[in-house]
């Protein structure tokens, strides 16, 4: 090994305990780091899974100006033909039209403004949850069938139950008034009351003919399988579109920028606390090098006398500064990776935490994801904030006088 | 040629209300391959003297010219660059590196260098053996006597073969055998490899070996003589 290597490495060792509770430090913020980081990438995956699977899914076709300005008569023509050649074109099973209305949804006691879903029945399981979370009755089957699926807080509001009829009343496409009487065959429950209240899911045959559509829709719906592949595809799905048609490919993010926007609002404030907790390292850093350099200025002054230059000496701290940090950033990404893997295969319940957990559509027991990215990410930036505070050191010794500093006992 | 020019150095240092003249209009020149003993009294200034010559202090005023180059007025970094190249220095309180053991210490200062590995380790067991501390490689400084250290030390001053040795006391904890054994080292490196030796002591054993003695009191220098060595 290089002598000056040897000498960075040995100087550590001068006083055992304070690089070891120096690297304790380190090694336990980074353990945390991990952990939580982990915890957040986990968050974040099941929050965005679990929203886009209910009902937004990865992507989506819709007519240009649709999104933000729901219009019955923005529609996607031909959109089951559409879906069948998208679904052909990508070998895959995972691509759903859709129309969309807003109605009124009347019992026999009760009337409630919802939100009426034509579904591809066989297709529709492929993209959205809702079908999987019948809990009475079952699901679509039939293409043109008048029945319907609605959640089960809007059956609980209508009084009603499945067998039940239900008469939809809304306005069609070219503005006509539209109706339909359906019959309840499932009722679903999804755990969020604002879904389980407000959609309901009919045939869209069944929802083309009530709603005049001509053979329209609002949406094709793509389900990828992962955010990744979304983002691959997009090029592909929007070069595959009609060219004479005006429509356009929207990202879940697009679609449920809320939902981005939390995410964005959750980093901002877990990452402020994180930068708290490194620059408590980095000061923890700050302490001991500044320590062992004023401890050694008389060695320093037989070096510099020797011949070695202050910046070489510099070089030599920061030397020292990166062994502590290496040692502190492999020893907390392992632990905390081993750690934090724990909880990835047996997960994390929070007592207290279900209520909030289904706020934001997640279940009550999380499980952290360990990837590369969450495993450095929090290390790395300790060990770049511990050189960082290895600066000031090294830079002092640029004013030491070799005669001064062997004075020094 | 001239190894070490002083012209009229001054240099005074504070000490609580007082002023100390450390060094007092001193002007000296030593010729390449000279060996040379700086006698004082304890204050005397040949410390002082040896520093300005190493580069380690500055003069407030004069010159100093190591080399033939003007180094009172070099920064820092020059400095360092003309002590590792030209410059041995053997301190009084050995001043080795802790940490390393005797041959690392030895190789250190030719690691700066940039001396190759295989050749900094011949060097340094070389001249290990040569000041009698074969079989004491491995050790590190807390594990040797006084003596062994200052031997250390010798050897890491002239490993690499300086041109110049600067050595402050060099035999205050050696006993007299030792202490010959080094001297003899020294003559032998000063009549072999034309090597300039300033040594500052007090020590009577030393300064039989100088072909030059000067005497300081009070920052000046009262006595040149050149003298047969022993």
């Amino acid at each position: 090994m290089n002598i000056v290597l040897r000498l960075a490495w040995r100087n550590l060792w001068r006083q055992p305990r304070r690089t070891w509770l120096t690297t304790g430090a380190m090694v336990f913020s980074n353990v945390l780091l991990v952990f939580m980081i982990s915890i957040q990438f986990g968050m974040y995956g099941l929050m965005i899974d679990n929203t886009l699977q209910i009902f937004t899914g990865h992507m989506q076709v819709q007519a240009k100006g649709f999104k933000d300005d729901q219009k019955m008569r923005q529609t996607v023509p031909d959109v089951i033909p559409l879906a069948s050649r998208l679904r052909e074109e990508f070998q895959t099973e995972t691509i759903a039209a859709r129309g969309m209305a807003f109605g009124l949804a009347s019992s026999e006691k009760r009337s409630f403004g919802i939100g009426i879903y034509g579904v591809e029945p066989q297709f529709e399981p492929r993209v959205s949850s809702i079908p999987g979370l019948i809990s009475d009755g079952r699901y679509l089957l039939d293409d043109d069938a008048a029945e319907i699926v609605i959640g089960s807080v809007l059956a609980r509001n209508l009084r009603t139950s499945k067998g039940n009829e239900l008469t939809l009343l809304g306005s069609g496409k070219d503005g006509s008034f539209a109706a339909a009487v359906v019959t309840i065959i499932g009722i679903f429950e999804s755990g969020v009351p604002d879904i389980d209240r407000n959609i309901a899911h009919i045939p869209l045959r069944l929802f083309q003919d009530v709603f005049y559509m001509d053979g329209s829709g609002h949406q094709v719906v793509v389900m990828t399988s992962s955010l990744g592949d979304a983002e691959r595809l997009h090029p592909d799905i929007s070069a595959a579109l009609p060219v004479d048609e005006d429509l356009v490919v929207h990202d879940w993010d697009a679609l449920q920028p809320g939902l981005k926007q939390a995410i964005q609002a959750d980093m901002s404030s877990a990452f402020f606390m994180y930068g708290i907790l490194v620059i408590l390292v980095a000061f923890s850093v700050l302490n001991t090098q500044l320590m062992s350099v004023l401890e050694r200025t008389h060695e320093f002054g037989i070096v510099m006398s020797l011949g070695l230059k202050p910046g070489r000496l510099g070089r030599l701290v920061m030397l020292e500064t990166a062994m502590m940090g290496a040692m502190g950033m492999i020893l907390g990404a392992v632990l905390g990776a081993i750690f934090t893997y724990w909880f990835t295969v047996n997960g994390l319940s929070i007592p207290g935490m279900e209520e909030m957990a289904a706020m934001f559509n997640l279940p009550a027991r999380i499980y952290p994801q360990v990837t590369v990215l969450s495993t450095i990410t929090g290390p790395s930036v300790v060990f770049l904030f511990t050189l960082l505070a290895a600066v000031y050191p090294a830079l002092r010794l640029h004013r030491l006088h070799p005669v001064e500093a062997m004075r020094v006992n | 040629m001239t190894a070490v020019r002083c012209v009229d150095l001054c240099k005074t240092y504070r000490q609580g209300d007082q002023d100390i003249k450390a060094l007092d209009h001193v002007s000296v020149e030593i010729e390449e391959g000279g060996f040379v003993c700086l006698s004082a009294p304890s204050g005397g200034g040949k410390t002082t003297l040896l520093n300005a010559i190493g580069g380690l202090d500055i003069p407030d005023s004069g010159e100093v010219w190591v080399a033939e180059q003007r180094i009172d007025q070099m920064s820092k970094g020059e400095l360092a660059d003309l002590r590792l190249a030209n410059i041995g220095f053997v301190f009084q309180a050995y001043n080795l590196i802790p940490v390393l053991t005797a041959q690392e210490n030895v190789e250190f200062v030719m690691q700066v260098q940039g001396v190759p590995a295989t050749q900094r380790r011949e060097q340094s067991l070389a001249i290990l053996e040569e000041v009698g501390l074969q079989g004491l490689e491995d050790r590190r400084p807390a594990e040797m006597s006084g003596g062994q250290q200052q031997r250390v030390a010798v050897a890491r001053a002239i490993v690499s073969r300086p041109a110049l040795v600067l050595a402050d006391e060099p035999t205050a904890n050696l006993d007299s055998k030792t202490a010959d054994e080094l001297m003899a080292l020294f003559t032998e490196l000063n009549r072999h490899h034309n090597t300039t030796f300033i040594l500052a002591t007090h020590d009577q054993r030393v300064m039989r070996y100088a072909k030059r003695l000067i005497r300081m009191l009070d920052g000046r220098i009262v006595d040149d003589i050149e003298q047969d060595a022993a």
